[in-house]
């Protein structure tokens, strides 16, 4: 059990890490501490948990690449996955609890809106993903997986804009998880990608080189 | 200069004997309704304590029948970028806020320039007026309003027939304003009105509410209430008021000249550029009403934008 627990750790983390925000939500609705404009502070926090989940998600192939940490390969499924249950909570929110399933409010909402129109736009991308986020899909897709799968860059930019466009005035905090979702996408460019490797190789090999110079040091030292 | 407590400035029992000036509420309710533990379901942000039995309304509605916000939402949500963007941590950042001894100058193009402390301010007729404030961002509250009308003011100092706008401006003091070391906004805090807006009787400068003093949270110890324009027109804690020949711009038009201008009138039919305005969610209740054009004052303002194109003039 322990042993389990302690392999498992990272994988553990994120689903609590994941269900969190979902918890207090639950808890603050049920405890009338979601302000006094509940439905706007659930949209927030929901969204914002799911740009977060976004983030990290795209976060798992460079870290790989660059710290080569195999281990947080799995989770990426898993937080793209929370990163859409997020989203789909975030839709409901709006389209339910906000305009009352209100189609002809809703149709001027979202085309008025253009902010609700990308918002809309990331998440009608990462229902496909989401629905084909298992092995059996992933076989049955063979390489189109792949690129379809690369469409999560496009829904990130998006969810970036749709933030970028709802705040009144004030866009840094929208801006720092535009740069780093941007910085996150450009180590994927193959050029830099293949620097970054480069880098981590010749890194690896100095270091190597110069324990082994370090070591007759330490000998010598013991010996005196 | 002796010190003058908030709680000194407008007296409860004076407003009570004013008359009412809005159509459709009728006549004053015989006695004054008493508010005890009306807030919302205990939220836990409430950052401040006050006695709720000091808190007097002589009606529970508008003149179409919303009822009141409780003084806690009130109190609890503001947008007051000076001290934060965070609207439910206004009342807890403000808490401290020094609102006396307090001047405002008038000033510009009057006859009788003249600068008004706090005494001078509350020896204005203090009126109850029951307003709708609908947000720029989409939610909007009723709020019993403690105030007086703008153009009392403005006769007294007696603008010259140069004078075509009225500039507003609030306290500039980022010791006591974090928000204002921010260089994002150009502070200090400008709005402005034409001097016909001005001079309508539904403009108030407000010194209260709920029968009691202004918290600094609402803009004490003076703001501005313009029910009909966005709430982002009713400058809060003024320090100076000019009358001037230009149009004055806002901190809101020198922010997003292309979303925020100078009228900002309420306006279903407008969008801003970047979201609808045609409904809005009201605190306390749940899913979203339709706004009314010039927040349901029409009767009362739609004159001043007669000739207007209000698509061009937003």
């Amino acid at each position: 059990m322990w042993i389990k627990l302690k392999k498992n750790w990272l994988k553990i983390a994120t689903h609590v890490g994941s269900l969190a925000p979902l918890a207090v939500l639950i808890w603050d609705f049920y405890h009338n501490q979601l302000t006094f404009n509940p439905i706007q502070e659930a949209t927030f926090r929901t969204g914002k948990t799911a740009l977060v989940l976004l983030v990290l998600m795209l976060a798992v192939t460079p870290v790989n690449t660059i710290f080569s940490w195999r281990q947080v390969v799995p989770l990426r499924k898993w937080l793209g996955l929370y990163a859409f249950m997020y989203a789909t909570i975030h839709f409901l929110i709006f389209v339910w609890l906000d305009y009352g399933l209100n189609l002809q409010l809703l149709q001027e909402a979202i085309f008025e809106k253009r902010y609700a129109l990308v918002g809309f736009g990331a998440f009608l991308i990462l229902l496909p993903l989401a629905l084909t986020s298992t092995k059996g899909w992933m076989r049955r897709l063979g390489k189109t997986w792949k690129r379809l799968h690369r469409l999560v860059y496009l829904a990130a930019l998006l969810v970036v804009i749709h933030f970028v466009w709802l705040v009144k005035s004030d866009i840094r905090e929208p801006l720092i998880y535009g740069a780093i979702v941007g910085l996150l996408l450009l180590v994927r460019v193959p050029v830099i990608r293949k620097k970054i490797s480069k880098l981590r190789s010749r890194m690896k090999r100095k270091r190597s080189e110069r324990s082994r110079q370090e070591k007759p040091d330490l000998v010598m030292a013991a010996q005196k | 200069m002796t010190e003058i407590k908030s709680s000194e400035i407008t007296p409860e029992h004076i407003y009570f004997s004013r008359r009412r000036f809005m159509k459709g509420i009728g006549t004053l309710a015989a006695g004054s309704l008493v508010l005890s533990g009306c807030g919302l379901g205990g939220s836990s942000s409430g950052g401040i304590e006050i006695d709720e039995s000091e808190l007097k309304v002589s009606v529970t509605a508008d003149e179409r029948g919303a009822a009141l916000n409780s003084f806690e939402s009130i109190t609890n949500f503001n947008n007051f970028y000076e001290f934060t963007a965070d609207k439910e941590r206004v009342a807890k950042m403000a808490k401290d806020f020094v609102t006396s001894p307090w001047t405002v100058q008038v000033g510009g193009l009057v006859n009788n320039p003249k600068t008004y402390d706090l005494d001078d301010l509350a020896r204005f007729s203090q009126q109850e007026r029951v307003y709708r404030l609908r947000c720029v961002e989409g939610w909007s509250m009723v709020i019993p309003w403690l105030g007086f009308p703008l153009h009392e003011l403005l006769k007294e100092v007696e603008p010259t027939s140069k004078a075509k706008y009225v500039r507003f401006e609030t306290v500039y003091d980022p010791e006591q304003l974090p928000g204002q070391r921010s260089d994002w906004y150009t502070w200090p805090y400008v709005e402005g009105l034409r001097m016909d807006e001005a001079m309508n009787d539904l403009a108030i400068l407000a010194t209260g509410l709920y029968g009691t003093g202004l918290l600094p949270q609402n803009g004490a110890p003076v703001r501005l209430v313009v029910p009909w324009k966005y709430g982002f027109k009713s400058i809060k804690s003024i320090v100076k008021i000019d009358l001037v020949e230009e149009m004055p711009i806002s901190l809101w038009m020198a922010a997003a000249p292309y979303e925020y201008g100078f009228y900002a009138n309420v306006n279903p039919e407008v969008p801003h550029p970047r979201w609808s305005q045609a409904t809005e969610r009201r605190i306390g209740d749940p899913g979203r009403r339709a706004t009314l054009p010039f927040n349901g004052y029409a009767e009362q303002v739609a004159y001043l934008y007669e000739d207007m194109d209000l698509r061009v003039y937003y």
